[in-house]
């Protein structure tokens, strides 16, 4: 009997182990704490050509500022709905042409352009300059928004671990959407295959919730 | 020998099961058969937005009125052996008859299994190929299309993980709305831009394989106006489960006016697209931002890709040395001289045609 | 006496230790913790291996991707090859190949033997029974755990990341455990029983075979920890090319899987063509050594094709070849036909056992003779030789092949014939029977229900049109989950209850039992069920976000599937307490059936039988009392010794039989 209950307790103990392995997501960044109804939302994001740390530091990432000011390697959001986001972009990576060229359009924003270094744009030609780095798109809502690019030989080209500094040469790309007002998780990503290495470009972060896609969670 | 198969009471007592079983299957079925028919098939999917949906809601119907008598007799079958033939587990040992075989019962057996089958296939080969393909996909070039010329063409690209839908017919302008005339054949050109997606629009009971540079066509005719939903059906990815969305099918009318404004809304962008191909859409297995296997035939120095602007672009990335700080900016536009590259800076390339600032 | 037992023990039965050997022995040291060091340390040597070959600058992929594919196939592939030889499976090839006498095998006794590699049929059986539970058990709870996020339509509780690895191992371990659920366990006990042989043909195999099994089942675990795979069981190129490295377990794990499945069908097909006893006529022998005979035809030929597959996976993956990606000369097309070329005879690989035992069962418990036989028999067979022609019936919307649509609609549909044979066996085995309805034949009548639906359903699959409609939804999930679980588990199961006190020489406990049988019966076809109507109305497989208005459907699965794993909690407690705490001597022959395996005493002779019988009949001769026994252990040759011209060829009367 005695052994039984020890099985049982190691039993336990396992597959208490397994579904906490099993349950680890990304940290979600709360931006409805203390927000005021009808005051719009601040989101602040950077893109990072490797992120420099952990089991796969060699992976493009997106991090996010909490409302603390703190930069968190995650990509889930909450919300509250009906609410309007500006989003501010510090993208840091360099940009390549892009494979689908619809890509490089802007949609679904507030206004219909975003703007690139105070600059107004609603599509970037990705086989001029410095081509598109990453998007910023959730397809449920519509958004796309691509991120323009900087130069990967520039001496300033952000080479440190993720969070890069201000420092370092980036683009800054704002837009503003509303939240919507059907509660429930969407689904956000990256469209360019930025999985360095991989097949198509796809593998490795872009199939990693907390690098090139996430959810943001809008709640009521 | 008492209750042997071959004594007549052997065969008293199988007529007497026969007819105790037969007779309510019978007139089960003659219940259930037009219930299929009337009340069940109207109710069965796909719905009837298109010819495919509609033929594929019939040959549901036409399987499950063959169907339904076989699962009914088998249960009914088996129900009445659990309780008529059943003994009690703790009644002493007792066997049954001998009945090692029926050569009557084999073979009407298999005659019976042999003509539904073969009917059941003529049946589906006739409403496949009738209907040019019944929705399906049909490979790169089909041999059973529609009897009309007038078919409208829409290229559908599966990437990971989205759709979009290119209208050869109207500038190949590329957009993530799937809008379709009411009234109309459709050529739905499948393709992939990496790995292999399945286009399923679910109302318009088209299902095709997006496979990377194939071109699978699936054909349909709209009849009624609505909204449908297009979902991946083979798994692509992490975010398979989130790789859908809707179009809509509207009037003719509705359509020009969508589809016109929409090509001269979209122009600036369409400029930057690749010719509409049907096979060719996808560009090369490595990512935009660097592949798996080397972009660069290794016994030249550059290699030269051909873009709509008509300028060439070194896809360095692939042979960028691993250093993520020396990832160097693969879109840099590199024009390529005789005697090597020369990187120009380049201004961002941005576009607002809105005029709106934001 | 005609026909001595050293006679036909000279047959070509020699080659194990001499009958006499079974005292008590202590046998090689080498066991299952050995093997366990030699995995962890051959995986830790493949590692070093694979990161001395790719180091540096040579291998950019590897640097880039953080994952070095070539470091985990040698990893995998040392750790297997250490794994076998920690068991101790290379010691006698090794041994032969250096020109050495290879050392003694001695068998031994107690439970230590279970532990270690063993050339006694009856023990590897009794390894497998243990081995298929751990697949089983495992891949369920991944099962429920799939259930667990498919409660709420956009609310998610384990992410798109972790549902996608979990879907996709759940699937690869339960195809793996289901090739080897019936042939491993009960084919590898029951078959030499049931033949009239005292051990199976490779002994040697046999026990690679399942050491073999069980390391692929750790060879797909380790695509948890190595980041998983994203492909699904059917691992799909280019996405295969594209996952992360848990698809370098999945293609090793499939390819020992693949080695110990080609090994145990081929074993398995020569045991029954060679090791027959004298008399056993093909038309005498059981009919679920003719599933078995199938099974291992399509073990043998089906799955070195996969192996193939999977082996030009490898080279993708490492060598960077482009075997499967279109950009660079390969295809999609290609994994695609070599996957489901193996995938659907695979398919009957995991039916034709279920219709075995089913077959097998009615007779006991209808008392009467398993009725057309031959047809039965025959159906076995063509299921097997007509899998090899529906492959690509998995494919009628992919573009590959239109024009070939009809033909393999067709040879899917024609499969449906030889699969109505054995509803024609069954419903012709009831007829006017005297049926108990003991445990194992509630199993075999719900295998019958459950089979029903999901062939039924395999029609409106085969149909190319509606193929359209339900190809890759739910639909085909519930249909396959119909025929696998509802066939094959269930027969599993029934055949577990029957057999267990055969193999164990304990009985389980009936209440336990039986509340096992409704729980799994019933919850089973209400978790599977609704899947039908979800499929129908929309929902594509391996999603996890699915339209709100099928969360009701979903929930009721989802729940149920609790339930239908609890059911496998009642029958762990009644295995564990009644085989192992409290065992229950059960009667020498608690059905009271004819057959064969039947005869001998409990617990089983180490060889079997102590002199080899001469078949005198098919074991189905129910209601003929005056029908000669199965078998002659020499009483009936010592009592007739002036005749026994006559019983060597020993002709069963056939005056108890009638045609209707």
């Amino acid at each position: 009997m005695i052994v039984l209950a020890v099985f049982a307790v190691a039993g336990s103990l396992i597959g208490y182990t397994i579904a906490d392995y099993l349950r680890a997501r990304p940290p979600t960044v709360n931006f409805t704490a203390g927000h005021a109804t009808g005051q719009p939302v601040n989101l602040t994001l950077q893109t990072v050509g490797a992120i420099g740390y952990g089991p796969t530091p060699n992976w493009v990432s997106y991090l996010t500022k909490s409302p603390s000011g703190k930069w968190v390697h995650t990509t889930v959001w909450k919300v509250p709905e009906n609410t309007r986001i500006n989003v501010t972009v510090y993208e840091y990576d360099s940009g390549s042409p892009l494979r689908n060229q619809a890509i490089g359009q802007v949609t679904g924003v507030q206004g219909g352009t975003a703007t690139l270094n105070g600059k107004p744009f609603n599509l970037i030609n990705s086989f001029q300059g410095n081509g598109v780095a990453h998007t910023f798109t959730m397809p449920a809502l519509g958004i796309s928004v691509p991120l323009y690019g900087v130069n990967g030989s520039a001496k300033t080209f952000c080479s440190t671990a993720a969070p890069c500094h201000q420092s370092a040469l980036h683009n800054t790309i704002k837009f503003s959407f509303m939240s919507g007002n059907h509660p429930g998780e969407y689904r956000w990503q990256c469209f360019v295959p930025c999985g360095l290495a991989t097949v198509d470009g796809n593998g490795g972060p872009m199939q990693a919730v907390g690098y090139m896609g996430g959810f943001m969670k809008v709640v009521a | 020998m008492k209750g042997m198969p071959s004594t007549p009471e052997g065969r008293r007592l199988n007529r007497k099961h026969l007819t105790r079983l037969v007779i309510p299957w019978a007139i089960l079925v003659i219940i259930i058969e037009p219930f299929i028919w009337f009340v069940l098939r109207n109710h069965l999917p796909p719905g009837h937005m298109t010819d495919s949906a509609t033929g594929i809601q019939f040959d549901e119907a036409v399987v499950t009125m063959t169907g339904s008598p076989i699962v009914l007799g088998v249960l009914m079958y088996f129900g009445y052996a659990v309780t008529v033939w059943r003994v009690p587990r703790n009644a002493p040992l007792e066997d049954g008859p001998p009945i090692r075989s029926n050569i009557a019962v084999q073979a009407a057996w298999i005659a019976i299994t042999s003509t539904i089958v073969m009917s059941m296939f003529v049946f589906g080969t006739y409403e496949l190929v009738v209907p040019a393909g019944s929705g399906g996909g049909e490979g790169p070039t089909p041999i059973w299309t529609p009897a009309t010329h007038k078919i409208l063409p829409i290229q559908v690209i599966g990437q990971q993980w989205r759709w979009t839908y290119r209208y050869p017919t109207f500038g190949g302008f590329e957009t993530d709305a799937l809008v379709i005339p009411n009234n109309t054949e459709i050529a739905f050109h499948v393709t992939s831009l990496d790995v292999i997606h399945d286009f399923w629009a679910y109302q318009l009971g088209v299902k095709a394989d997006a496979n990377p540079q194939v071109d699978n066509v699936a054909f349909t005719k709209t009849q009624h106006t609505g909204r449908f939903v297009v979902r991946c059906d083979e798994l692509c990815g992490v975010w398979h489960g989130a790789m859908y969305n809707y179009g809509q099918v509207v009037t003719p009318s509705q359509f020009m006016a969508w589809a016109t404004s929409t090509e001269k809304k979209l122009a600036p962008m369409t400029k930057t697209l690749p010719p509409v191909n049907y096979a060719g859409y996808t560009p090369s297995a490595n990512g935009a931002a660097g592949g798996y296997y080397p972009a660069i035939d290794p016994f030249s120095k550059v290699e030269e890709t051909a873009v709509p602007n008509g300028k060439a672009v070194e896809d360095t990335s692939a042979l960028r040395r691993t250093n993520p700080s020396q990832r160097a900016g693969a879109g840099s536009t590199t024009t390529k001289t005789p005697t090597g590259t020369i990187k120009k800076p380049t201004t961002p390339p941005v576009t607002n045609t809105s005029g709106k600032v934001g | 006496m005609a026909i001595s037992a050293t006679a036909s023990a000279g047959l070509g039965q020699t080659g194990g230790p001499a009958p006499g050997a079974a005292s008590p022995a202590r046998g090689s040291r080498l066991n299952v913790g050995t093997a366990f060091a030699g995995a962890v340390l051959g995986y830790l040597f493949g590692h070093w291996l694979g990161n001395a070959i790719v180091s540096g600058d040579l291998y950019e992929v590897a640097f880039n991707t953080s994952t070095n594919n070539v470091a985990i196939f040698l990893a995998l592939l040392f750790g297997v090859v250490g794994w076998l030889a920690g068991i101790g499976a290379l010691n006698y090839p090794i041994a032969k190949i250096m020109g050495k006498e290879a050392p003694a095998e001695i068998p031994e006794e107690g439970w230590a033997r279970f532990l270690k590699f063993t050339l006694d049929h009856k023990v590897v059986g009794i390894q497998y029974v243990v081995g298929v539970l751990m697949f089983f058990f495992t891949g369920g709870l991944i099962a429920m755990a799939i259930r667990t996020e498919l409660l709420n339509p956009t609310s998610h509780i384990f992410g798109p990341n972790i549902y996608i690895q979990l879907v996709s191992e759940h699937g690869s371990i339960m195809m793996m455990m289901a090739t080897s659920i019936v042939v491993g366990p009960l084919g590898n006990f029951l078959v030499p029983l049931m033949i009239g042989s005292r051990r199976m043909a490779f002994p040697r195999v046999e026990a690679l075979s399942f050491w073999v099994f069980i390391s692929g089942l750790m060879v797909i675990l380790t695509a948890f920890p190595l980041g998983g795979f994203q492909t699904g069981w059917t691992g799909y190129a280019p996405l295969q090319e594209q996952s992360s490295g848990g698809m370098d377990s999945y293609l090793m794990g499939f390819g020992v899987i693949g080695t110990g499945m080609i090994l145990a069908g081929f074993n398995m097909a020569v045991s029954i063509i060679t090791y027959r006893a004298p008399g056993m006529r093909w038309s005498r022998l059981p009919i679920f050594a003719w599933s078995m005979l199938g099974t291992a035809g399509l073990l043998t030929l089906a799955t070195p094709v996969l192996f193939a597959g999977v082996y030009m996976g490898a080279l993708d993956r490492t060598a960077q070849t482009a075997l499967f990606v279109n950009a660079h000369g390969g295809s999609s097309f290609l994994w695609e036909n070599l996957f489901w070329f193996f995938g659907h005879p695979e398919v009957y690989i995991m039916a034709l056992p279920g219709f075995g035992i089913a077959a097998e069962l009615l007779p006991v418990f209808t008392r009467k003779p398993l009725f057309a036989y031959r047809v039965g028999a025959a159906g076995m067979i063509g299921v097997g030789l007509l899998s090899f022609f529906v492959w690509q019936h998995h494919l009628f919307q992919s573009g590959i092949n239109p024009d070939m649509r009809p033909m393999f609609m067709l040879t899917t549909e024609l499969i449906s014939i030889p699969t109505g044979f054995i509803y024609l066996v069954g419903m012709g085995t009831l007829w006017r029977a005297k049926i108990r309805l003991e445990l194992p034949m509630l199993f075999v009548l719900a295998l019958y229900f459950n089979f029903l639906f999901g062939g039924i359903t395999g029609v409106y699959l085969s149909d190319v049109p509606i193929n359209v409609q339900v190809h890759g939804s739910f639909f085909v999930m519930a249909h396959f989950h119909y025929t696998i679980m509802g066939g094959l588990v269930f027969a599993f199961f029934g055949g577990l209850y029957y057999w267990l006190p055969r193999m164990t020489g304990s009985m389980m406990n009936e209440t336990l039992g039986r509340i096992h049988f409704w729980m799994m019966f019933i919850f089973f076809n209400l978790t599977f069920f609704p899947l039908f109507i979800v499929g129908l109305l929309g929902m594509p497989r391996r999603v996890f976000e699915y339209a709100p208005r099928l969360q009701t459907l979903n929930d009721i699965s989802s729940i149920s599937s609790y339930l239908l794993g609890f059911s496998f909690v009642v029958f762990t407690i009644n295995l564990v307490w009644t085989q192992f705490i409290s065992p229950k001597p059960a009667p020498p022959n608690p059905w009271n059936s004819k057959g064969l395996e039947w005869t001998m005493p409990t617990p089983l002779p180490f060889h079997n039988f102590s002199r080899i019988p001469v078949i005198l009949s098919d074991p189905y001769r129910y209601g003929e009392p005056d029908a000669l026994p199965v078998a002659d252990f020499g009483e009936i040759a010592a009592a007739t010794s002036s005749t026994h011209e006559g019983l060597a060829g020993a002709q069963p009367t056939s005056s108890g039989t009638e045609e209707v």
